[in-house]
């Protein structure tokens, strides 16, 4: 592969650009899901091939191809080159880049047990065991597992000099039971919704999470469910569990601080961003407990945005986005800390595959750890409203509004929980809900979750982004609008 | 006049015969007989632009080959980008050891019969043959467009040509090419934007530059919105917006997803659902539609009457659903092996004789919505659905358009606004961001709930 890379850049350098890099990627992965009691997909796949990004006449130009022969490499070279010197015919200036380093580094994802050890019938198995453990409840009309495995492997080649070798295993888990009962539908899902927990992590993330021993409880609460009072609307203070808080992270933090979007390139699909440059240092993102990064350093954790390098070629890195509550940072590539006059990318720019452009994407966007316990957390008010697992999710195109759904909701009482709740949802105002944050619950209730499906970028690119976040809660927030008459 | 006899010169007919002929030999070699490929090969080309210049300029060419055996009830499947004879040899073998670790599925079918299906003509020659300078040039002028009226444009101009060929060793050979163009514009002012989108099998159907000044207008137009109250509207949502809107529920049209209990239509089969005025087919032939004229396992698709006159009435069957309920498959199944079952993907709305502007000029009190965003499930059953309006949202007062409003997020239930639609125009080919491609009218309808207002 490091062959290949080589081969590629020389036909690219070769041709005339400023700038030129490569990435060769080979992947395998599997899928695995059950449902009612049977297998579902059983499907395993490789591939490989490789992107060409050349900067020449100013302008970008990429292309990618599995045709890995000396022609096929060169065409790609060439096509690269053509649709670099295409792009003169609409350009404002000339593409810079910030300055960096050149780098020869290989480097392995840490694994404990190599997913693909382990036979697909013991995958199987197990996903049945839950299955049955899931149906045993006669309310549960619909049980689906699933894992899911990837090794990727990726050769970095550019011409400033780097060459660098990632391999990075990534396994993800996830079950849900389904009750249907007159006209009404109610899931409950676990460790997480649409499709579980997902990590840089080997077969072991797979016998971490107690996968039967929860089934029968998720069991129960899904059919519980259709006999719960529905969620109330009004403004309430607000109880999220780490994995919902993770995904509002997600989207009212993560998404807003992405420079390209700040910048425009997003305008036309994702988006663009409230978070204007005029707003970096000033702006009261949260209230003081309020702490977040972007950390892709594996001592952040095993996420799905942990690597050692990004895909061009700088290493990965921990930057302040919000401190003690203040907005502090985004999340930059080399082009656009150029454009913004920074010293250097903090090197975010991330593809999902050989055949896609990188981008700047979230690597591990997570709120920091409060100090109170969670009970402080749950007894810090007299009444409030608890939820877990997200259900639905929508924000506007700048990151302002957004409203959330979650599986399940309990009304809390002095603490306590006193009744469950269906069908919760609150929305707000993204700085308005982060200033609301009153309490965050200590590091040992601190999760690293995997988003595996987030979308950016024409054509889409799907990537797996993480979000670190102990459970949380927030002041007066307003509860239940998706269902008000 | 589409293809001219040409053929794709990505995946012609004979190279699929010959990596096919290779995957059977390598099943027989390993001592059995059914067997099933996809072939599919893409090349395309994506020229995107922002902040009124070309920023991300890409192509990208592709192959897959995918295996699936059936061996004793059982199967299972693995997927090369790599075609080969070693890696034929290696996804064949894979296939096979994933299969023989599966338990036998009393309700697996045998592989499909061959039943050729009509062919649709949607390759074009020059849409396959579109070159980076071709694209430039379009994107050149539609920006020139809009930066002389003082605003900024993000967009897209793509082209692609993809094959896909179905294969099995009962004789199945579904063979598919298609050519397919996109352009979209987003033009922004100070405190406003604009957006317009189309596709075409033909590259030669769209006109960047008309589209450009259409999104032009809408930013114009939408200038200094005003902030109205969230509440119970008449709204008018242009063909996008139904398309991105009531393209969420057609996965549910679904014969396993009624049975697993996580469609909406469960239990509602043959009622009246919707207003009168709502007819809805799946009709992959129909000339507004694109994409092959066969599913997952080469059955042809047939023309489906989802909704007629506003009574659910016909649902997808891939051939196992089909087999349990004793019915005939629709043709809209899934590749083997899944779990979600079938849905139709080739939608189109039956429309109406009302325009767009007489809507408007019968509508005292409105808003018109150019495009939805961000639309998610906020109840299953109920099919409550949450988004955000963007891109041009106006007031409409007295039968024409007041000026720009801030961006509203709407809850609304899909039954609830079927049931409400007072006009529909003729469809078109309507293109989004957050459903397939479909042929869609531009809806007028009541009691449409927006519960918040954005900031812009």
């Amino acid at each position: 592969m490091k062959q290949l890379a080589l081969e590629a850049l020389d036909a690219a350098v070769q041709r005339g650009v400023s700038y030129a890099d490569v990435r060769v990627i080979e992947t395998r992965d599997r899928q695995v899901s059950t449902k009612n009691g049977k297998a579902g997909h059983v499907s395993s796949s490789v591939s490989m091939g490789l992107g060409i990004r050349a900067l020449a006449y100013g302008c970008w130009g990429f292309a990618a191809t599995d045709d890995l022969t000396k022609a096929g490499i060169e065409a790609a070279a060439s096509l690269a080159l053509e649709i670099a010197r295409a792009g003169t015919l609409a350009k404002k200036q000339d593409v810079l880049l910030a300055p960096e380093e050149k780098y020869e580094v290989e480097w392995v994802s840490p694994i404990r047990i190599d997913p693909f050890s382990i036979p697909v019938d013991r995958n199987v198995a197990l996903l049945l065991d839950v299955d049955r453990e899931l149906r045993r409840n006669p309310g549960v009309t619909l049980a689906e597992g699933a894992m899911s495995f990837e090794r990727r492997r990726q050769v970095f080649a550019s011409s400033l000099g780097s060459l660098i070798d990632q391999t990075r295993y990534l396994s993800g888990v996830g079950y849900s039971a389904l009750a249907y009962k007159d006209g009404e539908i109610q899931r409950r899902s676990y460790p997480n919704s649409f499709g579980g927990q997902h990590q840089l992590k080997g077969y072991e993330l797979i016998e971490e999470w107690n996968l039967v021993a929860n089934a029968a409880r998720v069991a129960d609460e899904a059919v519980a469910l259709h006999a719960a009072d529905q969620c109330p609307e009004g403004e309430f203070d607000l109880i999220l569990d780490s994995s919902q808080l993770g995904l509002q992270i997600h989207e009212s933090i993560g998404h807003p601080i992405e420079l390209d979007r700040v910048l425009g390139s997003e305008a036309n699909y994702a988006g663009m961003s409230f978070l204007t440059l005029d707003q970096l240092n000033r702006l009261r993102y949260g209230s003081e407990i309020v702490n977040v990064v972007c950390d892709a350093r594996p001592e952040h954790g095993p996420g799905l945005g942990t690597f050692a390098f990004d895909d061009e070629g700088v290493p990965a890195q921990s930057t302040d986005i919000i401190r003690n509550g203040l907005f502090t940072g985004y999340m930059t590539s080399r082009e656009t800390a150029a454009a913004v006059g920074q010293a250097r990318s903090n090197g975010t720019m991330r593809a999902d595959g050989w055949s896609r452009l990188p981008l700047i994407r979230m690597t591990n966007v997570s709120l920091r750890p409060g100090e109170q316990s969670l009970d402080e957390v749950f007894d810090g008010t007299d009444h409030a409203i608890y939820m877990e697992t997200n259900r639905s999710w929508s924000i506007d195109d700048k990151r302002y509004n957004f409203q959330f759904g979650c599986e399940i909701g309990w009304e809390i009482r002095n603490g306590k929980r006193i009744r469950m709740l269906k069908n919760p949802s609150y929305s707000g105002i993204t700085t308005e809900f982060w200033n609301a944050c009153a309490a965050i619950a200590g590091p040992q209730h601190w999760m690293l979750w995997g988003t595996p499906n987030c979308g950016k970028g024409q054509p889409e690119q799907v990537m797996g982004t993480g979000h670190g976040a102990s459970p949380a809660r927030f002041s007066r927030i307003k509860v239940g609008s998706a269902y008000a008459e | 006049m589409p293809s001219d006899g040409r053929e794709s010169e990505l995946l012609p007919r004979a190279r699929c015969a010959d990596v096919f002929a290779r995957v059977t030999a390598e099943a027989r070699a390993l001592g059995f007989a059914d067997v099933e490929a996809i072939i599919a090969a893409g090349s395309s080309a994506l020229t995107r632009f922002a902040n009124n210049a070309i920023h991300q300029n890409v192509a990208e060419r592709s192959a897959n080959l995918s295996v699936r055996v059936q061996i004793d009830g059982r199967t299972a499947r693995a997927t090369t980008n790599r075609l080969d004879e070693a890696s034929i040899r290696q996804v064949v073998e894979e296939a096979s050891a994933l299969t023989k670790l599966q338990e036998p599925d009393a309700d697996l079918l045998p592989l499909a019969e061959p039943d050729d299906p009509p062919r649709v003509a949607r390759w074009f020659d020059a849409t396959a043959r579109v070159t980076p300078a071709d694209r430039a040039q379009a994107v050149a002028e539609a920006i020139h467009l809009v930066e002389v009226a003082g605003q900024t444009a993000a967009g897209i101009y793509s082209t692609s040509e993809a094959v896909l060929a179905i294969l099995n060793s009962r004789g199945v050979f579904a063979y598919h090419p298609e050519t397919m163009a996109q352009f979209s514009i987003t033009t922004m002012a100070a405190d406003s934007s604009g957006w317009s989108k189309a596709s075409a099998c033909n590259h030669q159907d769209l006109d960047p530059v008309a589209m450009a000044r259409a999104a032009s207008r809408k930013a114009d137009a939408s200038r200094e919105p005003a902030e109205l109250p969230p509440g119970a509207y008449n709204v008018i949502l242009e063909p996008p917006a139904v398309l991105d809107l009531v393209g969420q529920m057609f996965g549910d049209f679904s014969a396993t997803a009624i049975r697993d209990g996580r469609s909406f239509l469960r239990d509602r089969i043959g009622q009246k659902l919707f207003g009168d005025n709502i007819t809805i087919h799946d009709d992959v032939y129909h000339p507004l539609q694109a994409s092959a004229p066969f599913d997952g396992e080469g059955v042809p698709r047939r023309r489906l009457t989802l909704v007629d006159s506003g009574v659910v009435r016909d649902v997808a069957y891939c051939r196992q659903a089909a087999a349990l309920a004793q019915t005939k498959p629709t043709g809209h199944g899934f590749p083997l092996p899944n779990e979600y079952g079938e849905a139709p993907l080739n939608i189109v709305i039956e429309g109406g004789p009302t325009s767009l502007n007489e809507m408007i000029a019968s509508t005292a009190r409105g808003i018109l919505v150019t495009r939805l965003w961000y639309i998610r499930e906020v109840d299953p059953y109920e099919k409550i659905m949450t988004g955000m309006t963007r891109d041009g949202t106006f007031l409409i007062e007295d039968g024409r358009i007041a000026g720009g409003v801030r961006n509203f997020r709407f809850n609304e239930s899909l039954v609830d606004l079927l049931s409400h639609v007072d006009a529909l125009s003729p469809p078109v080919r309507a293109s989004g961001e957050e459903a397939f491609d479909m042929a869609a009218p531009a809806m007028k309808v009541h009691d449409f709930h927006f519960t918040e207002v954005t900031r812009f």
